[in-house]
């Protein structure tokens, strides 16, 4: 019997794992030992970077996992980490498994309920924090948390108030670690060398978009071994440089910030506040970039603004030389055959705007560009390829660790999600949907065995949840839809929303759509229009607004979005499978769609069925006929009050080419 | 009444000092006009000391008495335990009082960190032939004022416009910066000339508490000058109520707001 590639990584690291090492505690330990005076965390404080070596990590995570051995973290606890990406609070989550603790980061934007929820689920006894704010929140619940016991903060100000007789500071906890050597150091080195390769290394809450978040269980197995084959997929180095500023609960982040970086050696840097982000990112100038298609949205919506408001020479000089690059860019960077002369005219370009442009968004060095979560439009996409900057397309989840299918270097396009990831095996089933297992698959989902059952099977396959494809010529995945968001419509025809609302999504004016049509026999769809997008248009056009919404309702608005509805159709109607799902009427929102008012995932993913319900009576407007909808929404600020949002909204029609949808053929 | 030398204990469970600063008897004449007429007050060490008054009452020529630009016709200013002397401003801020202005001062061809480092002047001691060689201790000097520089900087959540330009920021973000500026002379007693003046609410919430949390972490002593009632009564702990270069109340906010000469003033009575 063959065995499959995934059985051989089993079989190869079953007993001791890779080289010996069988925890993030040991990758440490290694590094330390190995390149103690490498470079291992960086982090911009007072206006300078101040760097930590791999050995001094080393010290400063074993002083706190001492610290927490002295406020009683026992085997198999969970620590909540929550706050934005700071050293201190990596040092923690590692500091935890030293400990035999599992960590458990969450979202620093959470509601106060949803970080009551995951904390109450996963029992956390002890809770890390970054600021008061943190803080305050996790005061504000602790009343319904049974098992809580302690609180660590690293900033201190504005706390000196507090009862500290559950509070503690991060780094009066490392000096009684340092303090309490003696007493704790065998316990921590017995604790450490016990940890196993199937282990849990890490416990991530998936955003979920719908019903309540899961915990997924991943192993040190899971994390190492990820880590482990993407590195060198990449050939990641133990001098590439990360800049570490995605939410830490997402897993994408403990991959590349911990599992990667430990298991490479490379340095992780952290920014000194959110708003800097943009500074720090091209003092760091990083090697290794990963981002989601937002955010090379907004950087490439930002470039192009401020090109409008350039000057005469400079915007015609951008222009001229970014349609040579999107002509030949891409072709010279996956090395395929461009004449002398277009490599002249490329090599100028370089010095005379993409060298300067890439040098302005941070991305002068990045060797290996990622981007995943969403689709990515392909004009964005094409931007930042043609300027020479290596951006690749992943699929991944939780679940797997990141990494199900990725992008080899030179076979990147932007409608396809690339090719199965190293250990990771693809199988598509009859009804389209998608599953993988690997040596990242996930453990479990915490407490919740019924979920688990139902994802994953018992020879470990385990469904995405999405329907795709593989290109027959080229060996590619593509995705379509997530599996259950596909439906039919009334006439039969194959109705997958997120097909249309991505194509909607790529122009620059439109930020969120939202596509109905399920079991109907036409498609209506909500738009949300880009405030940054639209409103520089606006004050170009010398159009006044005095709100989001009369913005949104401004006739001129409509029209250029009823356009690129239109174009959107025109482009559907050519796919035979889903020409059905063209929008006959739509309507832009009042509001901007907001995770605070739980119509989106904290990962930005839109909740069709909460708006379908929330906007109940607008949906029903859609498809009465009627032309206009008075309507109130109820918002949440983001310290929690409520408003009120009153509206009448305009609903258009949109033209559609004529096709005869096809049923859909069951295979 | 409070103790004159000994200290008490806030509201909220602060312990305030003994008197750092004490104005005795004073009167402020510009030729026949009487700015300040025979007023005494003092300001205890940690406290937030508020000086409040309707427009003309003399509040900003007795910040300018109390930071040293004007000197009292009649009357003397006790700092520190000594009576102080006529001094040149640059010599008051050396004794440790820094302040801001009600019409922002700051430069703004210079960046926001420039700026701040300008509050560091009266702490450097190197010559002129140092600094420009950038040499021994100079550098040395300017190392240390700038980490000091840099905390202000972080503490005030302005990290973000360190290196633009004062000139480009809108204005309550210079408010700021002119307070980071005051900070960063680490100075004993801080004077803000109406630090809300001309902001919206939630400036303004923020700016409250940036003053409470500057007196909170480093004990600076603070007296300001506020129109807005609402912010006084919030954040100080004890109060002047001046109205025609008189004193007409001092005490804690719950005493000022219930003084009725303070209701009249604030709502317009007849003066005789």
């Amino acid at each position: 019997m063959p065995v499959s590639a995934w059985e051989e990584f089993n079989l190869a690291s079953r007993v001791e794992g890779v080289e010996g090492l069988r925890s993030i505690p040991a990758l440490l330990h290694r590094n330390a030992t190995e390149m103690g005076d490498a470079p291992a965390y960086r982090e911009k404080e007072y206006g300078i970077w101040q760097s930590w070596t791999w050995a001094e990590a080393e010290e400063e995570i074993e002083a706190f996992a001492l610290g927490l051995l002295n406020i009683g973290v026992g085997r198999g606890d969970y620590v909540a980490v929550i706050g934005r990406n700071r050293p201190t609070l990596y040092w923690s989550m590692v500091a935890a498994q030293m400990c035999g603790a599992i960590p458990v980061p969450l979202y620093q934007d959470a509601s106060a309920e949803e970080m009551a929820y995951v904390l109450d689920h996963c029992g956390a006894r002890f809770v890390v924090v970054a600021d008061q704010e943190q803080v305050d929140k996790v005061i504000e619940v602790q009343e319904g948390l049974h098992q809580f016991e302690h609180m660590i903060y690293v900033d201190p100000r504005g706390l000196r108030k507090y009862d500290h007789s559950h509070l503690h500071e991060f780094s009066h906890v490392q000096a009684q670690g340092r303090a309490a050597r003696d007493e704790f150091i065998e316990e921590l080195n017995a604790r450490r060398s016990v940890l196993g390769y199937d282990d849990t290394c890490v416990m991530l809450y998936t955003s979920g978009t719908t019903g309540k978040p899961k915990g997924v269980v991943l192993s040190n197995r899971n994390i190492i071994e990820a880590a482990r084959s993407s590195a060198e997929f990449d050939h990641l180095k133990r001098d590439d440089e990360v800049l570490a500023y995605l939410p830490m609960a997402w897993v994408g982040d403990f991959i590349f910030s911990i599992g990667q970086a430990y298991w490479k050696g490379f340095c992780v840097n952290c920014p000194e506040s959110v708003e800097t982000l943009q500074t720090d990112l091209r003092e760091i100038a990083p090697s290794y970039y990963f981002a989601p298609p937002r955010i090379f949205e907004t950087l490439l919506t930002q470039i192009m603004i401020r090109m409008e408001d350039a000057g005469k020479t400079k915007k015609r000089m951008f222009d001229h030389f970014m349609a040579h690059a999107r002509k030949v860019g891409p072709s010279i960077l996956d090395g395929k055959p461009v004449g002398a002369m277009d490599r002249a005219k490329y090599a100028l370009g370089e010095m005379l705007v993409y060298g300067p442009l890439k040098n302005a968004m941070g991305f002068s060095k990045v060797r290996v560009g990622y981007t995943a979560g969403e689709a990515i439009g392909p004009e964005i996409f094409d931007f930042y390829r043609s300027l020479g900057i290596n951006l690749k397309q992943l699929y991944g989840q939780t679940e797997a660790s990141v990494f199900i299918t990725v992008q080899p270097d030179g076979e990147v396009r932007s409608d396809t999600v690339g090719v199965p990831a190293p250990g990771v095996e693809i199988k598509i089933a009859e009804n389209g949907e998608v599953f993988y297992r690997s040596p990242g698959t996930f453990v479990e989902y915490y407490k919740n065995p019924e979920s688990t059952a139902s994802t994953k099977d018992a020879e470990g396959w385990v469904a995405t949840g999405d329907a795709g494809f593989f290109e027959e010529d080229t060996g590619h995945l593509r995705i379509i839809d997530r599996a259950k968001d596909v439906g039919q419509m009334a006439s039969g025809a194959l109705f997958a929303p997120k097909y249309v609302e991505n194509k909607l999504k790529f122009y620059p004016d439109i930020l969120e759509a939202v596509v109905f049509g399920a079991g109907q026999d036409r498609c209506c769809a909500f738009i949300n229009i880009d405030l940054t997008a639209v409103g520089n248009w606006a004050e170009r056009n010398n159009i006044a607004y005095a709100s989001y919404q009369e913005l949104a309702q401004h006739p001129q608005v409509i029209e250029t979005v009823r356009a690129h509805v239109e174009e959107v159709n025109a482009s559907v109607a050519e796919d035979d499978m889903l020409s059905g799902c063209q929008i006959h009427r739509f309507l832009i929102l009042h509001k901007e769609l907001d995770a605070d008012d739980g119509e989106m995932t904290r990962t930005r993913k839109v909740k069709r069925k909460v708006i379908g319900e929330k906007f109940g009576d607008l949906v029903a407007a859609l498809y009465d006929g009627s032309d206009t909808i008075y309507t109130e929404t109820e918002v949440t600020y983001e310290d929690g009050r409520k408003g009120k949002i009153k509206a009448t909204l305009k609903l258009v029609d949109a033209a559609v080419v004529p096709v005869t949808p096809k049923a859909v053929a069951a295979e | 009444m409070l103790d004159q030398t000994e200290g008490y204990i806030t509201a909220d469970g602060r312990q305030i000092g003994g008197t750092l600063m004490e104005m005795k008897n004073i009167t402020l004449k510009f030729g026949g006009l009487v700015a300040i007429q025979d007023i005494s007050f003092d300001i205890r060490e940690g406290e937030i000391r508020a000086i409040i008054g309707p427009n003309g009452a003399g509040k900003s020529s007795m910040l300018n008495i109390i930071s040293g630009f004007y000197t009292p016709t009649i009357g003397e200013v006790w700092y520190k335990g000594a009576k102080r002397p006529p001094m040149k401003p640059y010599e008051v801020a050396r004794m440790g009082v820094a302040r801001t202005f009600q019409n922002i001062a700051l430069f703004e061809g210079m960046t926001v960190l420039d700026n701040v480092m300008t509050g560091r002047l009266t702490h450097m001691k190197a010559g002129i032939g140092a600094q420009a060689l950038w040499w021994g201790k100079a550098q040395r000097e300017e190392i240390e004022n700038r980490e000091i520089c840099e905390k202000v900087i972080d503490f005030l959540e302005i990290q973000n416009i360190r290196k633009t330009p004062v000139g480009r920021l809108p204005y309550g973000l210079k408010k700021r910066v002119e307070l980071a500026r005051a900070l960063a002379a680490e100075p004993s007693i801080l004077l803000l000339d109406e630090p809300m003046a001309g902001m919206n609410v939630e400036e303004k919430e923020d700016m409250s508490r940036f003053i409470l949390d500057v007196n909170d972490e480093f004990g600076t002593t603070i007296a300001l000058i506020e129109h807005d009632m609402g912010v006084v009564m919030d954040i100080s702990d004890r109060v002047v109520v001046m109205d025609y270069g008189k004193k007409i109340g001092d005490g804690t906010p719950d005493e000022v707001r219930n003084n009725q000469d303070v209701i009249d003033a604030y709502l317009g009575v007849a003066h005789d």
